[in-house]
């Protein structure tokens, strides 16, 4: 019998706070292996339950397993193992170096280094994604200068944005990495709007869009899912579920819904939970919805299940919010690890190997911040010009700007 | 020369557009089949095809937002967002994305869009179809903000708006969508067909964007205005007998600051007429420009006419609404300082 008396106000709370023992039991995994692999042309009402799923293919002995194995070669798996670390090394030398005050910001992919480095090599040249600021995997896969990252992250005179962003919120029409914004949501539609324009236009192309599990309450979340399943628009839809907007655990976005991708389905979208850290997972089942979106069978909404091991950006410290181990106890691991084990397992890796490219890796790395670091950081050597900073609002500059930049004596 | 209601001259400014460019699409609630709610884009949809002109879902943020993402493809969208007061939801779309691509990515990625919206009073619209927000464009650092007050004009101008390679807002004064209204509610409008602004030619021609037109030359008292007001100030002045110099802006940004100027210092006076609320409107930018530049040749305060600083309201439209006589009160001040 309902209970008519006084009204109760609901505020969800994560399973355990700092000082607690870090518990996932609530997280259910699917066996890997064990979601099946329909074709791309799937009635979506028959697929429902995989919203509720997880698709894995790395098992716990590191064997590639189940119908969405099988993909890629060693090579490609080497280079994909290469990729994340080298995204991992880059994010510890430059959250350092924002320790060290050479720039104002950063943010880290710790943990969830395989979404974005998998996802970019399911894409084709031309493709665009349109990223949040936790998708730099999306650059280093495509081969696009590390150097040139630095330089924005530095605001220095060789910085492609001219200082005029924060640190980390890149742009590469070349390397289908579209402006970010650094508002949340924002780019969700416009990639779906790209991906319209691509359809409108009767080209081969499609976009990706990218956001995380806190901004799927923002409503141009929920304004992309209307109109890609309206216009059947040639787009991925990612959610990067890594349990953490900054100090908000994942429910208070999520509410009843019991999963994100299952906020895909009353739109008739065929929505997928994968293994977020699973480098095997997540490249398979991106591929298959680019593919969808390629053969006119509309968006697909792919939910990332991972967890982000480090802060949020290097403003925040997550001791206050969650307890210190949790990552540890984060039941599907470490994406580095994982994909390291598995190629070990098939004979082309091994520890020493590793241990050699972890330092090669490093030596790169530290040549780029090298070189960067000759072009200036945020407080020291060569900047963008006071000059540069009038340019670009308009592609021709308005008479009240140039009286603006005269007043400045620039 | 054929002529052409303000709602048959910017349908047509957009049928020339889409005829010569593909990549103009446009879009919007209504826009579609049914061409509209104000039958703007009535006929497109046949002419051009789905593909090129399309009904949008009841989501200003996905239309603006979707528009940007076609852009930054190498579309130039125009979208029609139904009433200016429907705006809110993309304004941060238009505001934080739109306005600033171009700059934040230093050129990687542009904005090419138009976004028409129907603006101002006089219908009988109550709160939420009667609004003139376009001080909250003109405060955005990357967009342009363009509001026509006639045929001619419109078309010229919607023409110039889809050609620019920036973001424009294009305000539609909804009130002249038929004739050019003075304000004076309660006598039959003059149709444009009666009005030689009415006169629109034929295919391609554009009205560029920051030139202000002199549309009454006077030497008493100078009157900046645009849209609807632009046709309260001329009654004002004919009805007072006053020799005022009415100037349209035409664009509110970027602004013909020059013209403006080179009235002012003529006329040593300054009346500011709008129809959007008084506070921090675009009158009070108006009025410091006219300080900075024209302080010694100023022989009065600068005055400025405006809609009261209190939602548009509904049965009292037009004690809202400022009317030629409350313009021709300020004339008459001006001159009397």
């Amino acid at each position: 019998m309902a209970d008519a008396g006084m009204l109760r106000f609901h505020v969800p709370e994560p399973e355990v706070r700092p000082g607690g023992t870090p518990d996932f039991s609530n997280v259910t995994i699917a066996e890997a292996g064990s979601v099946p692999r329909p074709d791309i042309d799937v009635d979506p009402r028959t697929i429902r339950d995989m919203a509720f799923s997880i698709i894995r293919v790395l098992n716990r002995n590191g064997e590639a397993v189940g119908p969405w194995a099988g993909l890629l070669s060693s090579d490609e798996l080497l280079e994909g193992l290469r990729h994340m670390m080298t995204l991992r090394t880059f994010d510890a030398r430059m959250q350092m170096a924002q320790r060290q005050g050479k720039t104002s910001f950063y943010m880290q992919h710790l943990g969830e280094e395989a979404v974005s480095c998998a996802f970019r090599k399911a894409l084709s040249p031309g493709d665009m994604n349109f990223p949040t600021y936790r998708q730099a995997g999306l650059l280093i896969a495509d081969g696009y200068p590390m150097v040139t990252m630095m330089n924005q992250i530095y605001s220095n005179e060789a910085d492609p944005l001219k200082g005029r962003q924060l640190p980390i919120m890149y742009s590469s029409k070349e390397h289908g990495f579209f402006s970010i914004s650094g508002n949340l949501a924002t780019q969700y539609i416009q990639a779906v709007g790209w991906a319209m324009a691509s359809a409108i236009s009767n080209d081969s192309k499609i976009a990706a869009a990218w956001i995380g599990d806190g901004s799927t309450a923002e409503s141009d979340f929920h304004s992309a899912l209307v109109f890609a399943s309206t216009y059947k628009a040639p787009v991925v839809l990612n959610v990067v579920n890594n349990q953490w907007a900054i100090s908000t655990f994942q429910g208070i976005a999520r509410g009843g819904s019991g999963t994100f991708a299952a906020r895909g389905l009353g739109f008739g979208i065929p929505s997928l939970r994968v293994d977020g850290n699973d480098y095997l997972a997540v490249h398979a089942v991106a591929k298959w919805a680019a593919e969808r979106a390629r053969n006119n069978l509309g968006p697909t909404l792919v939910e990332y299940v991972t967890y982000r091991a480090g802060a949020h950006s290097s403003s925040d410290d997550p001791s206050a919010y969650r307890p210190k181990t949790e990552s540890d106890a984060w039941p599907l691991g470490d994406p580095v690890m994982r994909l390291k084990n598995h190629l070990i397992g098939l004979g082309v890796w091994s520890d020493e190997r590793h241990a050699q490219a972890e330092a090669e890796i490093l030596d790169t790395v530290i040549a780029a911040q090298k070189e960067a670091e000759s072009h200036g950081t945020l407080h020291a050597g060569g900047k963008p010009s006071t000059r540069e900073m009038f340019e670009g609002v308009f592609a021709e500059m308005p008479a009240h700007l140039r009286r603006q930049r005269q007043q400045a004596g620039v | 020369m054929p002529r052409r209601t303000m709602i048959e001259a910017i349908r047509d400014a957009m049928d020339v557009s889409m005829g010569r460019d593909d990549k103009v699409v446009v879009f919007g609630e209504d826009v579609g089949f049914f061409g509209g709610v104000f039958r703007v884009t009535h006929g497109l949809q046949a002419k051009y095809g789905k593909s090129r002109c399309f009904d949008a879902p009841i989501n200003e943020s996905g239309i603006v937002g979707s528009a940007i993402g076609m852009a930054a493809y190498g579309l130039k969208p125009c979208v029609e967002i139904q009433f200016a007061d429907y705006m809110y939801p993309a304004y941060d779309q238009l505001t934080q994305e739109a306005a600033r691509l171009r700059y934040r990515s230093n050129g990687d990625f542009t904005c090419p869009i138009v976004v028409r919206m129907p603006t101002g009073g006089g219908i009988f619209g109550g709160q939420t179809h009667s609004q003139s927000p376009e001080a909250l464009f003109t405060h955005v650092s990357g967009l342009k903000t363009v509001v026509p007050s006639n045929p001619h004009d419109a078309k010229g101008l919607l023409i110039a708006a889809i050609e620019d390679p920036d973001p424009v807002i294009f305000l539609e004064p909804k009130r002249l969508y038929n004739g050019p209204f003075d304000g004076h509610h309660d006598r039959p409008i003059t149709p444009w067909s009666k009005h030689e602004l009415g006169e629109v030619a034929d295919g391609h021609y554009t009205v560029p964007l920051g030139k202000a037109a002199i549309r009454r030359a006077g030497s008493a008292v100078t009157v900046l205005a645009y849209g609807t007001m632009v046709y309260v100030a001329q009654a004002a002045a004919e009805e007072t007998g006053i020799d005022a110099e009415i100037i349209d802006l035409r664009t509110l940004l970027p602004l013909d600051l020059d013209t403006i100027v080179a009235s002012v210092k003529k006329t040593g006076r300054c009346v500011i007429v709008h129809e959007a609320t008084l506070t921090s409107g675009f009158g009070a930018e108006l009025s410091a420009l006219v300080q900075e530049n024209c302080f010694y040749h100023l022989e009065a305060p600068v005055a400025r006419v405006a809609g009261w600083d209190t939602p548009y309201p509904h049965a009292q439209e037009w004690d809202y609404f400022p009317g030629p006589a409350r313009v021709g009160r300020a004339l008459l001040e001006t001159l009397a300082a």
